[in-house]
């Protein structure tokens, strides 16, 4: 009696099963018929498209199931495209699947190794390359020629500078200054505190100086959402309670977290929104953060009203707006 | 006492008490129909604060008090004007059904005239915004869709969907889409400030520009669906869904089709 475990037996392959198309003349054929049907098909979606294109009108309005009422040439234009490309397709891969050759074959792999004799030659080759060139003998050439590929290699450097100028304080800065007027976005039309209505909002901007142009840079720095609570809603400690205006009070609208425009305002909670990733401020605390990802609560601008009764900023914001960058100091 | 008696049952008392009765009679029936042919307009007036008075007494001072002073529940309604009742009576947010999140819209319970007369007694008890007449709502004519997209963008589009179609806030609050909705609601929200809707001043936004507003609305209403069906008009997500389902789908159909031997 042997201890001795027989091995497995390889199974080896599973015998080749033949298709219907292989052995029965009628098969074949039908597999014929099905892939011209198919080639076909993608010939009459092609003039369906040239069709579409040239002789239905683009104001042209039909009703399609489920999909609605639709523009009759875009969707022959896309209807066309799509059996055109994909009967194409279809028809190869049926074609490839039920006529063409089904035998099993078994290709070798060759070693990836070039034989001894070519490795020699090789070297051989190089060698008496270099020896003509005489790169060893004339070292003026050769230090030239690294003087050139150096430099040459100095080209990316300057253009990836040229990407941009540096930021420099704009991260740090926006345009409000000490006595700027708010005025509305868009209309520029200065604002008095008595244009608000007790949970009124304005979304505002700074007053262009004469001859100053607003670029879509200032105006993402600068936007100022106006917000006039009752004053004894706010909560709001002594320094920042200065800042309002009759209980007319101004955030940054640019979001602490991603730097999106922070403006669903929800007069009944005081809630202000992001609509990104829904980061929630608490109006009345001075924007704190309530909920979502925002780190930091919006900046507030200090407000207040100038001589002839119109809302201005009492100083620049104090802290940079929007969201953190490496150099930001707080 | 004994003369008071004596001059009661005088002979002259009886006719000249009737000639007394009857000349204060007449003189307080010219005086008070004198009022009334003058100001015919004032008694139908206040005829229709009656009949809204009566109307509030009956549906809506449980919530908001028998003087529309408020409550714990409700919020007083002393100078919100009539534009606030028009709006939320008219689009029958109010009464609402139910102490929810948010007042819905739906089909109204107080037809036109008793919205009218709501909104008049309401008006009559403190100062607030109006109604906005059809000749002021004439935005086809005075709005600018340019502009109204413009101010639409800024203001408008945070809350209600790039679109105009709606979009959420927090805890279960929205705000609503604004297809379909009546130009002079459209008007009377953005003076009034609706629920959690912030109040659009008629100095940051003109009426002017709220006209405008109001006209890129319905563009953006009217715009033809080239592509057939909108999904929602909600940007990508629908859009992505409907990719992410169909389209990746249909490639998983075909790869599997790809590796199945023939028969």
């Amino acid at each position: 009696m042997s201890n001795e475990i027989e091995p497995i037996k390889d199974p080896g392959l599973p015998a080749h099963v033949h298709r219907q198309a292989d052995s029965d003349p009628i098969a074949a054929r039908r597999a014929e018929r099905q892939v011209a049907i198919l080639f076909g098909l993608s010939a009459i979606g092609t003039l369906l498209l040239i069709f579409s294109y040239i002789f239905i009108k683009s104001d042209k309005y039909i009703f399609i199931p489920v999909i609605g009422e639709t523009g009759a040439q875009q969707f022959g234009l896309g209807m066309g495209m799509a059996i055109a490309l994909f009967c194409i397709g279809a028809g190869a891969i049926h074609w490839a699947k039920t006529l063409m050759p089904d035998e099993e074959v078994i290709a070798q792999r060759h070693e990836f190794r070039s034989d001894d004799e070519d490795r020699a030659d090789f070297v051989k080759t190089v060698k008496a390359g270099a020896s003509a060139a005489g790169l060893g003998r004339r070292p003026l050439i050769k230090r030239s020629l690294g003087a050139a590929l150096g430099l040459a290699g100095l080209t990316p450097l300057l253009l990836l500078r040229d990407l941009g100028p540096l930021p420099k304080d704009n991260l740090q800065k926006t345009s409000w200054k000490a006595g700027t007027r708010l005025v509305t976005d868009p209309g520029d039309r200065p604002i008095r505190p008595e244009d608000l209505e007790v949970g009124a909002v304005a979304q505002t901007l700074p007053e262009l100086a004469p001859g100053e142009e607003r670029t879509l840079n200032n105006i993402g720095k600068d936007a100022v959402l106006l917000i006039r609570l009752r004053p004894e809603e706010f909560n709001l400690d002594a320094e920042r309670l200065s800042w309002t205006h009759e209980g007319i009070i101004a955030f940054s609208k640019i979001c602490s977290h991603m730097g999106c425009a922070v403006a669903l305002y929800e007069q009944q909670t005081k809630h202000l929104l992001c609509p990104c990733h829904q980061s929630t401020f608490d109006v009345t605390r001075a924007a704190k953060v309530i909920f979502g990802p925002a780190a930091r609560p919006l900046p507030q601008l200090a407000i207040t009203v100038d001589a002839n009764g119109y809302l201005v900023a009492k100083q620049p914001f104090t802290e940079p707006i929007g969201p953190s960058f490496w150099e930001r100091s707080s | 006492m004994k003369r008071l008696s004596r001059l009661r049952r005088h002979r002259a008392a009886g006719p000249l008490l009737l000639i007394f009765a009857l000349f204060t009679i007449g003189t307080t029936f010219q005086v008070a129909s004198a009022v009334n042919s003058d100001t015919t307009t004032v008694a139908a007036r206040s005829a229709t604060i009656d009949e809204g008075k009566q109307l509030f007494l009956k549906g809506c001072s449980s919530c908001h008090g028998i003087n529309a002073e408020g409550g714990g529940i409700a919020p007083s309604l002393i100078g919100v004007g009539a534009a606030s009742v028009d709006f939320q009576v008219g689009t029958g947010r109010m009464p609402m059904a139910d102490m929810s999140t948010q007042a819905m819209r739906k089909k109204p319970v107080y037809n036109a005239e008793q919205v009218n007369a709501l909104a008049t007694y309401v008006a009559s008890l403190a100062p607030g915004p109006a109604v906005p007449t059809d000749a002021v709502l004439n935005y086809e004519r005075d709005g600018s869709v340019a502009q109204g997209g413009e101010l639409f963008r800024t203001n408008c589009a945070m809350c209600h969907n790039f679109a105009a179609q709606g979009g959420a806030l927090t805890q279960g609050k929205y705000a609503p889409t604004l297809m379909g909705v009546e130009p002079k609601h459209i008007y009377e929200a953005m003076i009034t400030g609706p629920q959690s809707m912030p109040v659009f001043s008629d100095k940051t936004i003109t009426p002017a520009e709220k006209l405008s507003i109001i006209k890129w609305i319905k563009a953006a209403q009217n715009e033809p669906q080239l592509a057939g069906s909108s999904l929602g008009r909600v940007g990508p997500v629908t859009e992505g869904l409907l990719v992410w389902t169909l389209g990746i789908g249909l490639l998983i159909g075909v790869a599997v089709w790809l590796a199945m031997k023939a028969r």
